[in-house]
């Protein structure tokens, strides 16, 4: 899967997660941009992108996530 | 992943309906309605929502609430949760799914892992709140459980020591709020120690949890508070997968996200039992459903209902889980689109059926639509609709109930009957928190003042019913590759059937390739998915510009769905462009097809011939024929055009 593809399907997850269809998944965006990311809702974005791209995360990998480039990062070695 | 089938029933709330693609815009017309929300709120939390869309649905709830909109007639509820782990995730699906059963819930949740000081302080969070109930949402990570192996004595005195904790937790908040407790049990970790032995050996961790969870359960039984087995949760789906270490260390969640949805909607069953709103009474679909096969077409002798057969043992265990529910209270019905004496045949007759004529309080046979039979048996039990839960392994009667009877509990099933009953089990819909001995005596007592309810009122909105199913009817002649299936329809068919004329394969390719006579193999899609072929026809000519209708038979699913309407105006088509101006039918009564003794009256035919057997002949004039039309997408393929038939 290419960047652009997974850009795409993160946008989807993001509605789901924060019920919110305004929100521009860059990889610079992070936790601090986006209001009712808090470390629960995090979770629950962790899991709904494991959940939507079938993969597995490890503890330490979520540990050194800083922004959703790092996380596309993750998703396109896996994917 | 592969998600086992089994797993995901449970995971995945398979008794269900899926999540309609216009969920979110609903939800979004919450947001703007200025009326009570209540309604449309359940009717939402009734499809199988994920985390993300229960919590959603929260959201919509709880902004709901703070504009002081009316929730009518959600009940509300108001719940507090103690926990020593991290519940803020399954809070919102609390809300929503406690919408599921019919509870406007409110939930009060104190500090994480403050269990002690909130249930023993009575100006606590939770005490002063005054919750209606407290759920103890405990792990066993909770617990002090010190490993004592072999030592029986030392281990029973750890096992008192949790009672001992959970009971003065449950004192605190009698005293301080008067609430009832929701007691959890404990599911098991999945490691052990020995192996087999753990549950043998006093002081394991295992055997110790055992012992909890039984002196737990019966505590409870005696103090009158209320039991979640989450233990028996976390054997349903399995333990390794209820236990998510790595979701634990991360974030405190004490079992699998993907299992939220399950966990809250058992604590929103429990609630709502607490409330009294289980249902009371299960209303069953006779063919394929309690018996394998269709009995007005296969027989006694051929329905499978028996021991020994795969599909007739998988419709006796959903008449077992019938009686048995029974037995403890549960009022039982029959709802059926059969002639009346044909549907009782088997109750009275085979040997290997477990329900008997008996057990079932009111027997609604008859081939009116299934939402007007079941209003029927509501009234007749002096019963609300919201007590009743419906059983058909037909989608689209279980559709046509929900859309008609929003209040009635429609379980999805799934493909293998095999799994009919677990899934029936599976949705909680008869949920109790206690058991009285005047519940065993409950569905006799229903019984006796049952009478057979008459049916004369139809539930509205039928025809938009219709129109939302996005029909599409398919008409062709007779083919080589419908022709398997044709023999097979010709042969089998008894009720609805004009005629019950049998015909081997070489007779049907003799009619499929006489130019001169007419056949029709129609076959029906709607949103459920393709019902295959369903109905037969076969004209030959008569005199001069006449067609006999010699077949005209039609697969009992598709009743009350106007496709012999359909089907006429098909024929009536093709007769004209054949120059024929009158169409001639017959029904030939036989026993089994009571059903069509009115069909071509209904279609507008007008009777010319009449014997003492009750066989009958029927006219239609083509020109100036114009029977009535049904919502339904028509294609009419492979027909050699009039003109060709007519000069080949």
């Amino acid at each position: 899967m290419d960047e652009p593809q997974i850009y795409a399907r993160l946008v989807r997850v993001f509605e789901d997660v924060f019920d919110e269809d305004s929100i521009e998944v860059t990889p610079e965006l992070s936790a601090k941009d986006v209001d009712g990311w808090d470390s629960l809702t995090h979770i629950r974005l962790l899991l709904t992108i494991e959940k939507g791209f079938n993969i597995k995360f490890s503890t330490s990998e979520i540990g050194k996530l800083e922004n959703v480039g790092d996380l596309v990062a993750l998703i396109k070695a896996r994917a | 992943m592969v998600i086992q089938p089994m797993y995901a029933l449970y995971s995945e709330l398979q008794w269900l309906p899926r999540v309609p693609r216009e969920f979110s815009g609903r939800l979004k017309g919450l947001g703007d309605s200025a009326g009570p929300v209540g309604r449309e709120l359940q009717a939402l939390a009734l499809h199988a929502l994920d985390l993300n869309q229960l919590t959603k649905l929260a959201k919509v709830i709880g902004k709901a609430r703070a504009d002081g909109k009316s929730l009518d007639p959600l009940v509300p509820f108001r719940l507090a949760v103690l926990s020593n782990s991290t519940i803020d995730l399954i809070v919102p699906a609390l809300v929503a799914s406690a919408a599921r059963h019919g509870i406007a819930l409110e939930v009060i949740q104190p500090s994480y892992d403050q269990v002690a000081q909130e249930a023993l302080t009575p100006d606590s969070k939770v005490n002063s709140s005054k919750p209606d109930a407290v759920l103890l949402s405990l792990d066993y990570r909770a617990l002090p459980l010190k490993l004592s192996l072999g030592d029986s004595e030392a281990s029973s005195a750890t096992v008192q020591g949790v009672i001992g904790y959970l009971q003065s937790l449950r004192d605190g908040i009698k005293a301080n709020s008067n609430a009832v407790c929701i007691f959890q049990t404990f599911a098991p970790p999945v490691e052990t120690l020995f192996g087999s032995l753990d549950r043998a050996l006093p002081g394991t961790l295992r055997s110790l949890i055992d012992g909890i969870n039984r002196e737990l359960a019966e505590y409870v039984l005696g103090s009158g508070d209320v039991l979640l087995d989450v233990a028996s949760l976390a054997e349903m789906v399995g333990v390794a997968g209820w236990h998510n270490t790595q979701l634990w260390n991360m974030a405190k969640l004490s079992f699998s996200d993907e299992l939220i949805p399950l966990y809250a909607d058992h604590v929103a069953r429990t609630v709502a039992a607490i409330r009294g709103k289980s249902a009371k009474v299960l209303i069953l679909d006779l063919d394929n459903t309690v018996w394998g096969g269709v009995i007005g077409d296969d027989g006694l002798e051929g329905i499978k209902v028996a021991q020994g057969d795969a599909q007739g043992e998988a419709h006796l265990a959903v008449q077992r889980l019938a009686l048995d529910l029974r037995q403890r209270g549960i009022v039982l019905a029959v709802s059926s689109k059969n002639t009346d004496e044909v549907a009782r045949e088997p109750f009275e007759k085979h040997p290997e059926m477990l329900l008997k004529l008996d057990h079932i309080a009111v027997f609604q046979a008859n081939w009116n639509d299934k939402a007007t039979n079941i209003q029927a048996i509501a009234e007749e039990l002096s019963l609300g609709l919201d007590a009743m839960v419906f059983l058909d392994d037909n989608p689209a009667e279980r559709g046509m109930v929900r859309k008609l009877l929003p209040q009635v509990a429609v379980p999805e099933l799934p493909e293998e009957p095999a799994y009919y009953a677990r899934t029936l089990a599976a949705g909680g819909y008869f949920e109790a928190v206690a058991f009285a001995t005047e519940d065993l005596k409950r569905a006799g007592f229903y019984q006796d003042n049952a009478k057979r309810a008459s049916l004369q009122k139809q539930v509205g909105g039928v025809d938009a019913y219709l129109a939302s199913l996005d029909m599409t009817i398919t008409f062709q002649p007779f083919d080589a590759t419908g022709r398997a299936r044709i023999v097979q329809l010709i042969n089998k068919s008894n009720q609805y059937n004009l005629t019950t004329r049998r015909y081997t394969d070489p007779e049907v390719i003799e009619a499929e390739s006489d130019p001169e006579v007419f056949t029709l193999q129609v076959r029906l899609a709607d949103i459920f998915g393709d019902n295959g072929m369903i109905s037969v026809i076969i004209c030959r000519p008569g005199e001069a510009g006449v067609w006999e209708i010699d077949t005209w038979l039609m697969s009992c699913r598709v009743l009350g769905r106007k496709v012999e309407h359909m089907v006429l105006r098909e024929i009536l088509e093709h007769a004209r462009a054949a120059g024929i101006h009158k169409l001639s039918g017959t029904y030939c009564p036989t026993g089994r097809n009571k059903l069509v003794v009115d069909h071509y009256a209904k279609l507008g035919f007008t009777k010319v011939e009449e014997n003492v057997s009750g066989w009958t002949r029927w006219e239609l004039l083509v020109e100036g024929a114009e029977p009535e039309t049904a919502s339904m997408k028509v294609v009419s393929q492979g027909f050699v055009a009039a003109k060709e038939r007519s000069l080949s």
